[in-house]
């Protein structure tokens, strides 16, 4: 009960961390600044509302490719160019792409942001591409599917359980694409996805670091301000799940994994504006499932009081658009099965849901989330990676800024709660990823 | 689209030094037993950032113990003083701190970030696992188990079949030979005693370096790093002798079931406190290097769209020193990636480069230079990295002056000694097509 003391000695309310102002252009674009006077740098960042969720059926990965594509010319810059200027400028830049966006960013000095926003403001709109690009391009994103996930026995089962999880919804396409659709993917599937989701209306701008907002409006009023909303923007609703009426089980065989596991996903809400209560829950649970190797539940039962397990983790991220996951990995030790190690693992949920959580678990939970925040104000780009990300995935400002205080509040009732709905083996896909399915024998 | 006509915007762009300057204050500081430590004092967020560097690492590894200091500290945190491995987690999450302890060739890391609300608490944890670890023997046991699994991980892994190649054949019977988390045979014999012992060798303020960031004064960091590492020996074991890079050039395969061949490649390279350094720098840069759009890149990736991602990096190690590359390719057209690779090494050791490519280097690395010292962690990170490699902190304010010296001929005369596409050996692990 020492540690209880401790605990509750620290930080008392949560202060809002960072400083921050946001706009909404005339033409719809959002505008978030976050100061941070403490280095002359500034990041800058655009969010598209777009990502590989958004795709049509049958061009899986064009918005990746798409991203990989607007580094080629536009009407007024040369192919290569911008990166170019950045590196000039002493900056870093890259892109990324997910299932729910699209996001740009450079980080330099604060003085060079004007030309930060020349350039992205002018790709937006005026992207040029040449037969040459698609082609080179195009063995560029099949290399990086072969590097990220052909060559990696466990990124090819991820691919598995989320093709399994969701028959409906497009986050069971992954964000690279499959191959036989990415080696036909060409420019007029690029320039379709790009006509009608790049477009300011759709678009979120973070700029974080040594700025002041006035400033930073007044730019993007003068860059970005002129460029057209998009009449025919779609709404975003893409097709849901139906109700899962039977569990989903697989074994994934390849020689090359070392290590054989068990794995599950759950089918789990995600934050959603104005109500993140449950995501704030499943947060803790993943923490008091499996977020520490030494204090939460299935670590301790699988790897600490016995020798079931060499690993034993919990997963869950609420920033999602639609229905996210949450998900239980277990190892087993040397010896032990993979039916041995899920029936241990469903076995130590059930006591869970028997036996509860310990107060003071609560407690250490809502001290490292409150110390969290203070960490992450030394991190400016993750602030913007935070407001970005969320901003694309449906939620708004006060949601992000209220995430704290909501996590804060939650009760080991509300865990309990969620855990009791969403834990469900009927909603779930769990897979055994194994070298050969002999060792199943 | 209605959206393509309107006027465009005119880019009307000049290439400008980027302004930012490194505004960083590095204080020395001596504890009052004498270890010395470089901090910068920043005190807007309620938090600090200690870094040590244990000069020593796995090099220090007996043949037949290979592994036992990267187990070693795996298992610091694992238990210390009158807590268990499960107590002393319980009482840092409590805290809200976190460690962290790494392990490479030539050093060991000791890493730690704490409030300033409960700072003595913090170090007082951290000082029991780096003087009093336990060592358990169930927690040995654990860890261990957990070590073997990464071993035969490595031992499915394109890349790391591929490191693990190339050192062997590089390094004959020096520790770099091998890998440091060891092999199946050492780590499975590794007795408690050989985890002490790994203790005693691996972390002694003789060879300690401690950079720190944050919310901390120069009188309170020398307090905490007696506190944390006064009472740890003075003196380790005798340090391993230099080795040269032992490969010629050439080909190696290793034939690996995958769709995708990964390559490693290599040559010697050039010691850090070498007058040409920084030439080396810069060329590397233009070569392979990650910020300016680099040759390899273009050559390889942009144009033929044969890799995802092709790179070259500079290695001066305290025994040796290698120029490494890597490159990955699916298996029909890694062959193609490779002859490239070596046409694109013979042009720039035979015609050099550019003064646009110099130029253009130049301003990316000058200017890149202040935006690295982004936030705590990592401004101690660097501090104890300086040190390190025995630069003063001056450094920081003349290390751009360094780079602005450095002239095309320089790089030119440094292109021809230092490349050497003859000597450059590529180690394919895959099933490439046409390559022997």
């Amino acid at each position: 009960m020492r540690l209880f003391a401790l605990a509750l000695s620290l930080v008392g309310t949560m202060t809002l961390a960072e400083e921050v102002t946001t706009y909404q252009l005339d033409n719809g674009m959002d505008v978030v600044v976050i100061e941070d006077h403490r280095a002359p740098v500034v990041v800058h960042m655009l969010w598209y509302k777009a990502g590989s969720a958004d795709e049509p059926a049958g061009v899986s990965g064009i918005a990746h490719f798409l991203e990989h594509l607007l580094f080629k010319a536009t009407e007024n810059v040369e192919s290569g160019e911008f990166q170019r200027v950045v590196a000039e400028n002493g900056g870093s830049d890259n892109a990324f792409t997910s299932y729910d966006y699209t996001g740009y960013f450079q980080r330099v000095a604060a003085d060079r942001l004007p030309l930060m926003m020349q350039y992205e403001a002018d790709r937006m709109n005026n992207l040029v591409l040449t037969e040459e690009d698609i082609v080179a391009e195009r063995g560029v994103i099949l290399e990086e599917r072969n590097q990220r996930t052909e060559n990696s026995p466990g990124a090819l089962a991820r691919e598995q359980m989320m093709a399994a999880q969701y028959q409906n919804h497009g986050y069971g396409v992954p964000i690279i694409g499959w191959m036989h659709e990415m080696e036909q993917l060409d420019m007029q599937d690029a320039l379709a996805f790009y006509d009608l989701y790049y477009s300011p209306n759709n678009t979120i701008l973070v700029v974080a670091g040594d700025v002041e907002p006035d400033e930073v409006l007044a730019l993007a009023e003068q860059y970005y301000g002129p460029i057209p909303a998009e009449p025919d923007l779609p709404e975003r609703v893409r097709p849901q799940e139906p109700p899962q009426r039977a569990e989903r089980r697989l074994v994934f065989e390849d020689p090359r994994v070392a290590q054989p596991y068990v794995t599950r996903t759950y089918l789990a809400p995600e934050r959603d504006a104005g109500a993140q209560e449950d995501a704030a829950a499943l947060t803790y649970l993943a923490e008091i499932l499996g977020g520490s190797s030494f204090t939460s539940v299935l670590p301790v039962a699988l790897q600490f009081d016995t020798n079931t397990a060499i690993y034993a983790g919990a997963f869950y991220s609420g920033v999602s658009l639609d229905d996210t996951t949450f998900g239980l990995t277990v190892a087993p030790a040397e010896g032990v099965t993979l039916q041995d190690a899920e029936d241990a693992m469903d076995a130590t949920l059930a006591q869970f849901m028997e036996v509860g959580i310990a107060p003071d678990r609560m407690e250490a939970l809502r001290t490292q989330l409150r110390a969290g925040e203070i960490y992450a104000r030394d991190d400016v780009g993750g602030l913007a990676r935070r407001y970005g990300a969320a901003l694309t995935s449906g939620l708004t400002v006060e949601d992000v800024q209220a995430w704290p205080d909501v996590l804060q509040a939650v009760t080991a009732e509300d865990v309990m709660g969620v855990a009791a709905r969403v834990l469900n083996r009927d909603r779930a896909v769990t897979a055994y990823v194994v070298p050969s399915r002999e060792i199943l024998q | 689209m209605i959206r393509r006509l309107i006027a465009a915007l005119t880019l009307s762009v000049t290439a400008v030094t980027a302004q930012a300057q490194t505004q960083i204050n590095i204080q020395e500081v001596t504890s009052p037993s004498g270890i010395e430590a470089w901090l910068v004092e920043e005190n807007s967020i309620p938090f600090a950032a200690i870094e040590f560097v244990f000069d020593g690492g796995a090099v220090l590894d007996a043949p037949d113990k290979r592994g036992a200091t990267n187990l070693m500290m795996g298992l610091i945190e694992e238990g210390a003083g009158d807590l268990t491995a499960r107590e002393f987690q319980e009482r840092r999450e409590a805290l809200a701190a976190s460690f962290s302890f790494d392990t490479f060739d030539d050093s060991v890391t000791v890493s730690a970030v704490f409030l300033s609300e409960n700072r003595d608490e913090a170090i007082a944890l951290l000082r029991e696992a780096l003087i009093n670890p336990r060592f358990d023997q169930d927690a040995v046991d654990r860890v261990r188990s957990q070590v073997l699994a990464g071993i035969r991980s490595d031992a499915n892994n394109p890349n790391r079949i591929a490191s693990a190649a190339l050192d062997a054949a590089a390094f004959g019977d020096h520790p770099y030979a091998t890998p440091i988390n060891g092999t199946e045979e050492t780590v499975t014999a590794l007795t408690r005693d050989d985890i002490l012992e790994a203790h005693r060798n691996a972390l002694t303020t003789g060879r300690v370096h401690v950079g720190a960031a944050g919310d901390l004064s120069a009188e309170e960091l020398g307090e905490i790093i007696d506190a944390l590492i006064g009472d740890l020996p003075e003196t380790g074991p005798e340090l391993p002798e230099d080795v040269a890079f032992g490969l010629d050039g050439g080909i190696t395969v290793v034939p690996y079931a995958t769709p995708q061949s990964v390559a490693l490649f290599g040559h010697s390279g050039i010691e850090r406190d070498d007058e040409d350094f920084f030439a080396a720098f810069i060329l590397n840069e233009i070569l392979g290097g990650n910020g300016v759009e680099s040759r390899l890149y273009r050559e390889v990736r942009e144009k033929r769209g044969l890799t995802y991602g092709v790179s070259t990096f500079l290695v001066p190690k305290d025994f040796t020193e290698i120029y490494l590359g890597s490159v990955a390719s699916s298996n029909d057209r890694i062959a193609d990636a490779i002859e490239v690779i070596r046409d694109e090494w013979a042009a720039l050791a035979s015609e050099g480069i550019t003064q646009e490519e110099l130029d253009a280097a130049k301003t990316y690395l000058t200017g890149a230079y202040p935006l690295r010292f982004d936030g705590n962690a990592e401004i101690a990170g660097i501090l104890v990295g300086m040190q390190s490699v025995d630069l003063t902190p001056e450094y920081v304010a003349n290390r751009n002056d360094f780079i602005e010296a450095v002239t095309l001929d320089d790089v030119n005369r440094v292109a021809a000694e230092l490349l050497d596409p003859d000597g450059l050996h590529f180690v394919v692990v895959g099933e490439p097509e046409g390559l022997q």
